[in-house]
């Protein structure tokens, strides 16, 4: 360091102590940027980049190749537009859920209530459990002679196969999924309930307004900077869903929980004969929506910060 | 005079007790169960024996075989409920059997000996916690080798994280050189980048780096948090550049002026990343799932992914196994849950 600093002067030695930090952004994040369209255009089983035969948007075409994109078996790879499919409706029916049940998380926890700081924790544990811890505690409670079933026995009804089941195990991953991230999106909402003013509440109070009315006229205008920015971001992670899903159901029963990033996981590794390029392909699908909504996010972020200065 | 309901649900600064208490308290109720049920039933079940994990409906509690120790005898005896021939019944311990013939004897009386049919006898339960599921595990399944690779993995790259992404804090924060401000936004662009979508590229990488099927395979690509560095460049701006200034007049070298005094400084942030990057690293799955696939170079999260696939799964084993997974991260936010929670709302990213 000391020569370095002698050579570069004062000043410019900040490059030496940012370098360790870029040369690993660089291998890991924009090399592999950069190689990942270079997958994407080359065909072949090889790993090595040099090895692989160039075939244009060949590997585009396959993935997007259907006699009708409504109905993913008349596609020539149609476990990837089930896929798609699946992960559309994962994305858009868990975000809408686990929006809902943070929201009233949120406002339940931000009462006067007793033990909050407890209950606060009890909502947020499962964020901090591994993907595959959550997976497992739930398969286990799911399992064909597990404690559901008994209690669905107890109750008159008749045990099901939760996991094995196609409906089920699709309602299931949406259920697992929002149990675990839930706790995430309610601190955030939390932060923004409490940015709210109490004596807006003291006011409408005096006017005798109905605890609808507060809630619609003051909460909902005031936290919708904040909700904003939660959708995007539960959306920008239901598209990516892979961990808990792939321990619990693995893609199955047939594909009815397979999602896209297993597709790419499976496409790339667990196949005998490794398509890469099918796989770069398809990340680079999954990149470019990703994309979009991180526009949007920077957008609603950007309107939700001027709509602070505002107020 | 107010009537008695008025009174007893009078909440204090308010009025009455409404509908949106009743409901709060409801939804709490509802929710710890909901929350805390599926993990407290995971740990009462880890305690089970493998015989009680298969009976079906479960009961609650973990329940094993009641045995006692009869005078003049080395191992405990197993105790059954026998319905003797005057229809009376009796709890008796086993001392032989042959065929359906079983030897049993009151243990406290130990040389009367009955012979009774096994069909007129059931063995008694009692609670029991069965340990040995936790015991035997570092004996079978490689469990020590798991747990050590996740706790070095975690604890190497917790421990380079924090130097990388300080240094690069301290630069960004402290210096003006020309291309800052470019440097600071190529790490942050790195947020909008998941891991997801360079997988295969940066399986290339790691392979032509020679890190596949290693340890430093895992670590190496998850070093330069943009979250580390954003959250350190925060805290370091609020240090005072006097401080620097005067450590330059003692000809203090810009590394010390890093190493001995920035650096100290900044220890509550550095807390914080610390905590992030523990439970990032131990929980993390999908990258470490294409990185190694050799059954010794497991994490205990791909440990864990990996029997729960087998086709008889050993429930007795994986669910001791999953409790003490997820005992540190538990440890962890029972005493830092002020640090971890601040830290998420105040940066957003978990």
């Amino acid at each position: 360091m000391r020569v370095l600093q002698r050579l570069l002067g004062v000043p410019r030695i900040g490059w030496a102590f940012v370098a360790p930090n870029l040369a690993v952004l660089g291998l890991f994040t924009f090399l592999p940027i950069a190689i990942n369209f270079h997958y994407a255009l080359t065909g072949g089983a090889q790993l090595y980049p040099t090895e692989r035969p160039f075939v244009g948007g060949e590997n585009f075409a396959i993935l997007f190749e259907c006699t009708n994109h409504f109905d993913p078996s008349t596609c020539r790879k149609d476990l990837f537009w089930r896929a798609v499919y699946n992960t559309g409706s994962f994305a858009m029916l868990q975000v809408a859920l686990m929006v809902l049940f943070s929201l009233i998380t949120a406002l339940v926890l931000n009462r006067k209530i007793l033990g909050r700081g407890f209950f606060r924790g009890v909502f947020f544990y499962p964020v901090l459990l591994s993907p595959v811890v959550v997976a497992l505690i739930w398969k286990w409670i799911l399992q064909r002679e597990g404690v559901l079933n008994a209690l669905v026995q107890s109750a008159g009804g008749t045990g099901i196969e939760w996991l094995n089941v196609s409906g089920w195990a699709f309602s299931w991953t949406v259920f697992v999924s929002i149990w675990a991230h839930m706790g995430f999106y309610t601190l955030i909402l939390l932060a923004g309930l409490q940015a709210i003013p109490a004596d807006l509440y003291e006011a409408a109070q005096m006017d005798h307004a109905s605890p609808w009315r507060r809630f619609s006229r003051i909460t909902l205008p005031l936290l919708m900077p904040s909700l904003l920015v939660v959708i995007v971001l539960a959306l920008i992670r239901a598209v990516q869903v892979f961990d808990e899903v792939f321990v619990l159901t693995g893609g199955g029963p047939g594909s009815a929980t397979l999602f896209v990033v297993q597709f790419i996981y499976q496409t790339a590794f667990a196949e005998s004969i490794r398509l890469y390029g099918i796989a770069a392909a398809a990340s680079l699908v999954l990149a470019f929506t990703l994309l979009v909504l991180t526009l949007v996010q920077l957008r609603v972020t950007r309107r939700s910060v001027d709509g602070g200065r505002d107020a | 005079m107010p009537d008695l309901r008025t009174l007893l649900t009078a909440t204090r600064g308010r009025g009455r007790f409404d509908w949106t208490d009743w409901f709060t308290y409801g939804y709490l109720l509802l929710g710890i169960v909901l929350m805390l049920a599926p993990v407290l039933w995971l740990v009462l079940s880890s305690f089970k024996t493998a015989a009680a994990l298969n009976e079906f409906p479960p009961r609650l509690l973990p329940y094993g075989p009641k045995s006692v120790t009869v005078p003049g005898r080395s191992d405990p005896a197993p105790v059954f409920r026998v319905k003797l021939p005057d229809g009376t019944t009796q709890e008796l311990a086993e001392l032989r059997r042959i065929g359906i013939q079983a030897t049993m004897v009151d243990p406290a009386h130990p040389s009367d000996e009955v012979r009774v049919n096994i069909r007129d006898r059931e063995p008694v339960r009692e609670f029991r916690l069965a340990t040995e599921n936790y015991t035997e595990l570092f004996g079978q399944f490689q469990f020590g080798r798991f747990l050590w690779n996740s706790v070095f993995i975690t604890v190497v790259a917790t421990l380079i994280t924090l130097l990388f992404n300080a240094m690069a804090a301290f630069a960004l924060s402290k210096y003006r050189f020309r291309g800052r401000k470019v440097a600071f936004l190529v790490i942050l662009a790195t947020l909008m980048i998941p891991p997801t979508i360079v997988l295969v590229p940066n399986f290339f990488v790691a392979s032509s780096l020679g890190l596949l099927n290693s340890p430093w395979g895992v670590i190496w690509p998850a070093v330069a948090t943009p979250t580390g560095v954003f959250l350190l460049r925060q805290y370091m701006l609020t240090l005072p550049d006097e401080l620097i200034d005067a450590a330059r007049m003692d000809h203090a070298s810009e590394w010390r002026i890093f190493w001995r005094i920035v650096l100290p400084l900044s220890a509550p942030a550095l807390a914080v990343l610390a905590i992030f990057s523990v439970m990032w690293r131990w929980n993390d799955f999908l990258w470490p799932l294409v990185v190694l696939s050799k059954t010794e170079d497991f994490t205990l999260q791909l440990a864990l992914n990996a029997f729960q696939g087998e086709l008889t799964t050993q429930w007795h084993f994986l669910l001791a196994m999953t409790v003490l997974t997820l005992l540190p991260v538990t440890i962890v936010f029972a005493f830092l849950q002020g640090y971890i929670t601040t830290g998420i709302a105040s940066s957003g990213v978990k």
